[in-house]
């Protein structure tokens, strides 16, 4: 039973960790996206219909993150390109990705696929407890760890990720520096585009494999919260993901198995359980003040 | 060039006075809709939805039709409803529970219009109430699971503790105790109406503790296609779910809004509307079951025979005596069964139940 509610757990964080991840990257460049939510949905509509089309999850997940750059690149235009402000453009695309997701995907409702296929490694994925937990997954789900650790060793290793995390913490020192600022930030929203848009593929290719409209049920807004939570660090934000689908997963069982405890109150103990270690950890750290990109959100026009 | 294009300007304003003066000199009657979810949730508001389209086919040309989805029951709701009012629609439905206070206030302030609210229990001379008797097809759906259910424990998956959820659990669980009296219920309450994921979710926490037959009162196949993966049998919910669960779905309560609603539009027209409450079952045929599938032959005679005995009004899914949880015998208001009021504000678990109500 622990090893089923193990499972469910992966999948329930997966998609929170993929957008989130993508979301982390775009902030460290000190752009707050809001439309992430939008962007899920959009990629949660093209990638069934490009699975549903082409006969191939693999085709699905690549539209389905296709999707989520093609109304990032939206959000690049108006914030980067026209100095718009950033929070109201973000909350605009996410009102255009929920309706245009529906418009899209409204002919694909009622139809099926053939979920992603789960790995089978011909000793390893029967071993008793761990087996399908470590090498049962899916492709998204180890796609959603790499894609963590290379964004850590990106951020922290390498010579672009101090760049980018600079032009996140001071632009106008980075733009005196000659970096190119606006391009760097354009760059880093495409790729938070292409996360949220494979995060919200992953619900129709593996989770639910059917398309309805409004699927991602605000599963966006919780990888927004998650970026916060995180600090903006990727090991935390692995941390989160997973605490939050714990929750959501093990409220579900304990309601099941009869626990007595009032379920509105269950239901909203992830967000509970979330604020809680978000408490616990600021009183830990002994620095000051928020962690967050010192230009987050900044409007930046390059000096004429 | 500019006599052609004055002469193209001329011929189409003759064009537009002519549509508009040679148009029938009737005046369409407008008809409004406020849907809870997504028109394509295959569940609820699907039905609704499939129910306007019987509508419009019914009553073509004398009608005009308009709906919103995705409305939210709370302030929101308030205002969709009051656009659709002063927009010039004379029969507007509502079709959640949770639009009751919005649209008795919104009646309020529009006399002149006339409302129908779905499964709420609120009136007002130009708002009436409609719903169906899903605790029958319920009855049946407990009757039929207790058969199928090899380990005797079933799983729900419930929404929100409102007396239309608690007496669907009520009745399934009447249902299956005469087949199998020590029959067990695992309830989960995701507290939404709608959220595949979450639903999903329920399901698989459902299935992996024990249980062989899943229920729900929520609005998306989700919990159909998780049991489609397990190998165990599911009942559909407002729409049939075949489709996504071949060998798992047994039957679904089907949702019939459109007989009704082809009745209040004539109704309307003919301006014999009034304010009634109407809560049919299975011999109005507001509710249907769907194709009785994937079970031995002498459960579907069962079910068939069931479904005759509550359609003739031989048999109540409600009747006495009625035990609560606790022990206690319910107070029998109908005569030989709980009275309509009693359901409509049932608050309370048939014996059997191991569950709490929520917020009780």
């Amino acid at each position: 039973m622990l090893e089923a509610i193990i499972l469910s757990v992966i999948a329930a964080s997966t998609p929170l960790l993929l957008a989130a991840a993508g979301e982390l990257v775009v902030e460290r460049s000190g752009v707050l996206n809001l439309g992430v939510e939008g962007m899920m949905i959009m990629g949660a509509a093209c990638g069934f219909a490009g699975a549903y089309v082409s006969g191939s999850t693999l085709v699905g997940a690549f539209c389905g993150a296709l999707a989520g750059v093609a109304l990032s690149s939206i959000f690049a235009l108006l914030t980067q390109g026209l100095a718009v402000n950033q929070v109201a453009t973000g909350l605009a695309l996410t009102i255009l990705g929920v309706g245009l997701s529906g418009l899209i995907g409204a002919g694909f409702v009622g139809d099926r696929i053939d979920p992603v296929p789960q790995l089978n490694l011909p000793f390893l994925t029967g071993i008793p407890g761990i087996g399908r937990i470590v090498f049962g997954q899916d492709a998204f789900v180890y796609v959603s760890i790499a894609l963590v650790i290379g964004i850590w060793l990106f951020l922290y290793r390498t010579r672009a990720g101090l760049v980018l995390r600079a032009v996140g913490d001071n632009q106008t020192s980075a733009h005196a520096l000659g970096y190119p600022v606006l391009r760097i930030r354009v760059l880093a929203i495409f790729f938070g585009g292409a996360c949220a848009g494979l995060a919200g593929a992953f619900l129709p290719l593996a989770y639910t494999p059917f398309f309805i409209p409004g699927m991602t049920a605000g599963r966006g807004w919780i990888a927004l919260a998650l970026v916060v939570f995180a600090s903006w660090r990727p090991g935390r934000l692995v941390a989160g993901a997973y605490l939050f689908g714990a929750v959501t997963i093990l409220q579900l069982h304990a309601q099941a198995l009869g626990l007595g405890i009032p379920s509105q109150l269950m239901s909203s103990l992830p967000y509970l359980a979330t604020v809680i270690v978000l408490v616990l950890i600021s009183r830990a750290r002994s620095t000051a003040g928020s962690a967050a990109p010192a230009s987050l959100g900044m409007v930046f026009v390059p000096d004429r | 060039m500019k006599h052609r294009l004055v002469f193209g300007a001329a011929a189409a304003l003759v064009a537009v006075a002519a549509a508009t003066f040679g148009a029938p000199a009737a005046e369409k009657l407008k008809i409004g809709f406020i849907y809870l979810g997504p028109v394509g949730d295959f569940g609820w508001t699907y039905q609704h939805e499939v129910a306007r389209q019987g509508l419009v086919k019914a009553l073509g040309d004398k009608i005009d039709t308009t709906f919103l989805e995705n409305v939210n029951e709370g302030p929101d709701s308030e205002r969709s409803i009051e656009q659709l009012a002063r927009t010039g629609h004379q029969l507007i439905f509502t079709t959640s529970f949770g639009y009751m206070d919005p649209t008795i206030k919104v009646a309020t302030k529009y006399p002149k219009v006339d409302f129908e609210h779905a499964t709420g229990f609120k009136r007002a001379p130009n708002v009436s109430t409609y719903s169906g008797r899903f605790y029958e097809g319920r009855y049946i759906q407990g009757v039929i699971a207790a058969k199928m259910s090899k380990v005797g424990v079933l799983g729900y998956i419930a929404s929100f503790p409102i007396p239309e959820v608690i007496s669907g659990i009520n009745a399934t669980m009447l249902g299956a105790q005469t087949v199998n009296p020590n029959i067990k219920v695992k309830i989960i309450w995701v507290n939404t109406w709608f959220d595949p994921g979450k639903e999903a979710d329920a399901a698989k926490a459902l299935a992996d503790q024990g249980a062989d037959v899943l229920m729900q009162h929520t609005d998306s196949p989700a919990a159909m296609q998780i049991a489609a993966q397990r190998g165990i049998y599911a009942f559909g919910q407002d729409s049939d779910m075949t489709k996504f669960g071949p060998k798992s779905q047994l039957t679904s309560i089907i949702d019939n809004w459109a007989p009704y609603y082809i009745q209040r539009a004539k109704d309307m027209i003919d301006g014999t509307w009034k304010s009634t409450d109407t809560w049919g079952g299975l011999n109005s045929s507001l509710v249907v079951m769907a194709p009785y599938a994937n079970m031995p032959d002498d459960v579907k005679k069962l079910a068939m025979d069931t479904e005759a005995a509550i359609k003739g009004g031989t048999l109540h899914p409600f009747k006495c005596p009625i035990t609560d949880q606790d022990g206690k015998t319910v107070e029998c208001k109908g005569g030989s069964n709980l009275d309509d009021g009693q359901i409509l504000s049932m608050n309370f678990y048939v014996k059997g139940v191991d569950d709490k109500i929520p917020g009780k």
